[in-house]
């Protein structure tokens, strides 16, 4: 048995807190009716979800009709995207502005769009992941339909510049959507002085159950349903309400967006210890993503000579859970598409280790991070025939190297 | 992530015959790092047997686990016994591969009939009439 348990996986999924279980309970036993009914016990179900939509609009600063619960954040951006696309459409706007690293549940969308006529422009990232709103405004023509762009990336954890984004495609009478999934609870958001149209978010990310997140469309906006069937969600998305999780789901915001400053500064020293010792200890190493604009638990370190799973597995037996963009790990032969649109070779992208830390961790655990990640990182360096190239100098890696620091620290 | 046998986790994490061999009789590499799988394996030849056999992976779980067991299901073999040895056999003694790590066990059996065939050419023998040709990656290509 290893000596201790920490997750550090929590761009993944989270736990769900007790205090979210607390409140979802009394709605997975007796409080059991369907929101549709017309007796008490349905009823209260219908009251539970529209106080849960009360409660997530007073958080994030919008109107409570403005909510529209869904099963996560992968269909909260279908409906967004698919929705404005066929809304525009309508008016001969065939164009999406998105960026290359977007979550798949936006650029296979966007795929799906493209075979349906659409043109879609991919807005590169640069080495550090980032984008500025000026790329957006250059990338605007008269028949953009859409621009969706995340708040914050879930691999490297950069955040991008969204207000200053919206702003633009508001100036340019453009539809604007945000995947905040990654950013709800870590960067403050109210979306009324945001002004986006729509913006997706999901539970599990911050200690709600899977399978529930939302779509908040400004009213006005009006978008073709992606859900058919019953009335609920005042027509807009059918399916009967899963209000357990709703419930659960009003009770995460709050608590994710309770201390916002508090919670950022102390992830920020365990997160900022964790990436200076590494990049201290460990040579041929790099942090993928920009230093500064970056989420509060968001650490993503590319080893040269170490493959993404097999590091994982390692990891795993001292009791660390994190995540890798090698292609072993993502189920394909190509790493991350992430890491790849920020133009780093395979052999880093393959070698990458994503640990998203969340509270309550503590710089003893930080310590123990490190310590165990510098363990195994030599270890399987020791048995790796690409780090032998590497430490005799052999041709072509020099190719490799300059994207990481040097051997000799 | 997917499910890996007691058997492949203990050739991971214990894996057997790491390392270089010095005064190799033969080296062997296939794989490249584009996809993700590096197999480099050493043999030292005597009379036809190879008494001993080292490998360094870059690679995934399956990938250090599959160049584990061939090392030491051809350690000690005559070259003719070794040359025997199909991935398939590999798989089987690990209890079984995820199917889209079997492309692992061919590098490793891969791995082993480039160092033999390094081996014949050192010796002035032509290896491809003995060991046969020797594809690339298929995945990568």
């Amino acid at each position: 048995m290893p000596e201790r348990f920490i997750y550090a996986d929590n761009s993944a999924t989270t736990q769900v807190s007790e205090s979210v279980l607390r409140e979802m309970m009394p709605y997975l036993t007796t409080a059991y009716g369907n929101p549709s009914s017309i007796y008490k016990l349905g009823r209260d179900a219908g009251h539970a979800v529209e106080n849960a939509r009360e409660r997530i609009a007073a958080v994030m600063d919008c109107k409570p009709k403005e909510i529209y619960f869904t099963s996560g954040g992968s269909e909260a951006d279908n409906w967004a995207i698919k929705g404005a696309a066929e809304k525009m459409a309508q008016k001969g706007k065939k164009h999406i502005i998105t960026t290359a690293f977007e979550h798949h549940a936006v650029l296979h969308t966007c795929a799906e769009l493209e075979k349906q006529g659409f043109e879609v422009t991919y807005l590169p990232v640069g080495e550090k992941g980032l984008i500025s709103a000026e790329d957006v405004k250059n990338a605007i023509r008269e028949d953009t339909a859409l621009v969706t762009i995340m708040y914050a990336n879930n691999e490297i954890g950069t955040v991008l510049p969204i207000p200053e984004i919206a702003s633009v495609c508001r100036e340019k009478g453009v539809l604007f959507h945000t995947d905040a999934v990654q950013a709800v609870g870590n960067v403050p958001i109210s979306i009324k002085e945001l002004g986006v149209d729509m913006l997706s978010m999901s539970g599990h990310k911050i200690h709600a159950q899977k399978g529930i997140g939302f779509l908040y469309i400004r009213s006005g906006v009006t978008l073709p349903n992606l859900i058919h069937g019953g009335a609920q969600e005042r027509n807009r998305r059918a399916g009967t309400e899963n209000v357990p999780a709703i419930v659960g789901l009003a009770k995460a915001v709050e608590e994710a967006c309770a201390d916002i400053p508090g919670k950022t500064e102390r992830l920020t020293a365990v997160r900022d210890h964790i990436i200076d010792e590494i990049l201290a200890r460990v040579p041929a190493a790099r942090l993928n993503g920009d230093r500064e604009k970056r989420l509060p638990g968001n650490i993503n370190i590319s080893f040269v000579g170490v493959e993404g799973e097999s590091l994982l597995l390692m990891l795993d037996m001292n009791g660390i859970c994190a995540s890798s963009g090698s292609a072993c790990t993502s189920g394909s032969l190509d790493p991350s598409h992430v890491l790849l649109s920020l133009g780093l070779p395979h052999e880093v992208a393959h070698g990458s280790l994503r640990l998203s830390l969340a509270e309550p961790i503590t710089m003893d655990d930080g310590d123990y991070i490190i310590e165990k990640v510098e363990q195994v990182v030599r270890r399987i360096r020791d048995m790796s025939p690409m780090w032998e190239d590497i430490l005799k100098g052999r041709n072509g890696m020099e190719k490799i190297m300059k994207f990481v620091s040097p051997i000799n620290l | 992530m997917m499910l890996y046998s007691e058997k492949v986790m203990d050739h991971f994490t214990n894996p057997r015959n790491v390392g270089e061999i010095e005064d190799a009789d033969g080296i062997g590499e296939v794989g490249n790092a584009k996809c993700g799988d590096i197999m480099k394996m050493y043999i030292k030849v005597d009379k036809n047997i190879i008494t001993d056999v080292k490998f360094k992976t870059f690679g995934c779980g399956a990938a250090v686990a599959t160049s584990s067991m061939a090392t030491e299901m051809i350690k000690g073999k005559s070259i003719d016994d070794a040359l025997k040895l199909t991935n398939k056999a590999v798989v089987e003694a690990l209890e079984g591969l995820p199917d889209v790590k079997i492309h692992c066990s061919v590098l490793a059996e891969q791995a082993m009939k480039s160092a033999i065939a390094n081996y014949y050419r050192r010796q002035g023998v032509d290896p491809e009439p003995i060991v046969g040709a020797i594809p690339e990656c298929e995945e990568c290509h």
